[in-house]
């Protein structure tokens, strides 16, 4: 997979999840939903796999998911069955911490 | 990415939800405002036009036919319905071929221009409304073009600002979280359409889930009454609306509007003894000033609520200050100033703000981009940071007047004149001058009942700033001219008093 940017798609493998990159980190990172690796938002998947059991926690419209030193940031724009990883880890959901509204 | 994603996951999320229109029935939920922009960009792909545009004031046409163009993947082009008819079918000509979505007054001006295919506003929104929907299959290149926002081109021809998905989207993701508005929150929009505060207005409360109530021209009446109907609870103003809100509101022995939570503003200089008494007028309501561009998606910088308070029941001068300023930058923006040369400055030195981020698009059609190499966009607006990082703006970067190789911001000396009692309004310009290259010419607004002289005022700017700064030049003018957005044409007084003649000494 090439180098993730912010406003890159991605799509799930195993359920619905669609996601877009807020913020990524330099150099690599795999993204995966339900255990495994998501494919590009253009692909057109064909055969959806299983998700992993320890991977079965969902995804909720609009919530924001994060790694643990949040160098990577993803938005679900469609929710799933699926949970987020990267790197082999969970990302967790990312609380809200919204700005007054300026217009 | 695409607008459209914004439509629709507010769609999936809260589709029953009202998103347009009042609350007291006939206002259109989300899912029904995604199946007419659906409806619109079917009817838009059967038209064989290149890009869509709109003469109207705000109204549910505005919304719909700027999903509907992106669902569509054809730029929507808001013009300005003030326009004259000459001005009008100019710019249609050059947007063509399109459909015009008009207001009746509009549409005769529309007549017979090639590639022109005007609609009145009330027939399109009931075609829209049985007219079958697009398959669901927009463009998601992030590089398509939204918007193109032709500016008000005080001088010169007209230029259209370019808004890509990619800017509008990231600034989006980057302000505002998704379902982040309670189910009764309303927003009134009082802005024009072609304005980008009006647009962006639309992108943010949709996908926060905020209905939208729309002002189709603004009148302080009509606002303060609409308000109330439909318990707005959020607003976006620029200061000359909000000034002649709180007159209506004395006048009419309005207390306070208790449902209003937040209101922002921006677009112009606000007055402190205008937003001072808003704050004390409306104590539950959450202020914000907002200082964006077009040419940025909108707001870079926000005064918070926070800040207001602070900075009303301060004691400390530094503080009270920061009522006049546009805050600190959004967290998905970097901003610095920098001098002539390109290199940032210190608090408290003054030049040019540059902007970094996501959704600054910094690109007019036909002209490129105005980024640089590593992605900052000069904003031609001049200011300066504060120890703190709060940044106060001083006006145009052209508008600084190069007295014998001196800078002086317009700003500064208008901080000024403003403080003395007999001031109401006051714009400073430069003038030709044969001695000093420009010399500095106010243009002032006596304070009902007092009638202070060129002369006392000129030794009030002296005694506050070095000699320099103080006014070659002082007339007196009963009002100042301001665009529909409330911000200072300061050409027009530049061009008065240049009739003047060179200023000797």
């Amino acid at each position: 997979m090439p180098a993730l940017k912010a406003g890159s798609r991605l799509k799930s493998t195993v359920c619905t999840t669609e996601v877009i990159i807020v913020k990524a980190p330099a150099g690599e990172v795999e993204v995966t939903c339900g255990g495994a690796p998501m494919a590009l938002g253009t692909e057109t998947i064909t055969e959806r796999g299983e998700a992993s059991a320890d991977a079965k926690g969902g995804t909720a419209l609009g919530k924001r998911y994060v790694n643990a030193d949040e160098t990577l940031e993803i938005l679900c724009t469609k929710a799933g069955e699926g949970s987020l990883g990267a790197d082999g880890a969970l990302l967790a959901l990312k609380e809200a911490k919204p700005l007054p509204a300026s217009d | 990415m695409n607008v459209m994603m914004l439509l629709e996951m507010a769609a999936a999320g809260f589709g029953d939800r009202v998103g347009l229109g009042s609350k007291h029935g006939d206002g259109l939920t989300y899912e029904q405002m995604y199946e007419r922009a659906g409806s619109a960009a079917a009817y838009f792909l059967g038209a064989g036009i290149e890009r869509v545009s709109l003469v109207d004031v705000s109204s549910p046409a505005l919304p719909l036919t700027l999903f509907g163009s992106a669902w569509a993947g054809k730029p929507f082009v808001p013009l300005n319905y003030r326009l004259t008819a000459d001005e009008l079918r100019h710019l249609a000509a050059e947007v063509a071929p399109t459909v015009t979505v008009c207001e009746d007054q509009a549409q005769p001006k529309l007549y017979d221009i090639a590639g022109v295919q005007p609609v009145l506003r009330d027939e399109f929104l009931a075609t829209i409304a049985s007219h079958p929907c697009a398959p669901p299959d927009w463009s998601m290149d992030p590089d398509d073009i939204a918007i193109l926002l032709y500016t008000s081109g005080t001088t010169g021809a007209p230029k259209a600002a370019v808004l890509r998905h990619k800017h509008l989207v990231s600034y989006i993701f980057g302000s505002v979280e998704f379902m982040g508005a309670d189910e009764d929150e309303a927003t009134l929009i009082s802005v024009p359409p072609y304005h980008i505060a009006g647009m962006a207005a639309i992108l943010s409360s949709v996908y926060a889930g905020r209905r939208i109530v729309q002002l189709p021209a603004f009148d302080a009446g009509a606002w303060v009454q609409l308000a109330i109907h439909e318990g707005i609870t959020h607003a976006m103003v620029v200061p000359t609306m909000l000034a002649r809100i709180i007159d209506y509101m004395e006048q009419h022995g309005i207390e306070n509007l208790p449902t209003l939570r937040a209101m922002s503003y921006g677009g112009g200089k606000m007055p402190l003894a205008v937003i001072e008494k808003a704050l004390d007028l409306l104590p539950q309501c959450n202020f914000v000033n907002a200082y964006g561009l077009t040419e940025t998606s909108s707001t870079v910088c926000i005064l918070g609520p926070d800040d207001h308070r602070a900075a009303r029941s301060s004691h400390d001068q530094a503080v009270r200050r920061r009522l006049t300023s546009v805050g600190k930058p959004l967290p998905s923006i970097e901003l610095t100033v920098r001098d002539d040369e390109g290199k940032s400055v210190e608090p408290g030195a003054r030049g040019e703000i540059w902007v970094r981020g996501e959704q600054v698009a910094g690109e007019y059609l036909g002209r490129g981009s105005l980024l640089n190499a590593d992605g900052w966009f000069p904003t031609k607006d001049g200011g300066y940071l504060d120890d703190e990082g709060f940044l106060f703006l001083e006006g145009r970067m052209d508008d600084i007047i190069i007295r014998g190789g001196e800078n002086i911001s317009p700003g500064e000396i208008e901080d000024v004149l403003l403080l003395h009692g007999a001031v109401a309004e006051a714009a400073a310009v430069g003038l030709p001058s044969r001695q000093w290259g420009e010399a500095v010419g106010a243009v002032v607004v006596r304070a009902p009942g007092s009638s202070p002289t060129a002369d006392e005022l000129r030794d009030w700017v002296a005694q506050h700033l070095r000699s320099s700064r103080a006014p070659e030049v002082i007339v007196f003018r009963d009002e100042l001219p301001y665009n529909d957005m409330g911000k200072l044409l300061r050409r027009v007084l530049k061009a008065e008093l240049a009739e003047l003649g060179d200023v000797e000494g």
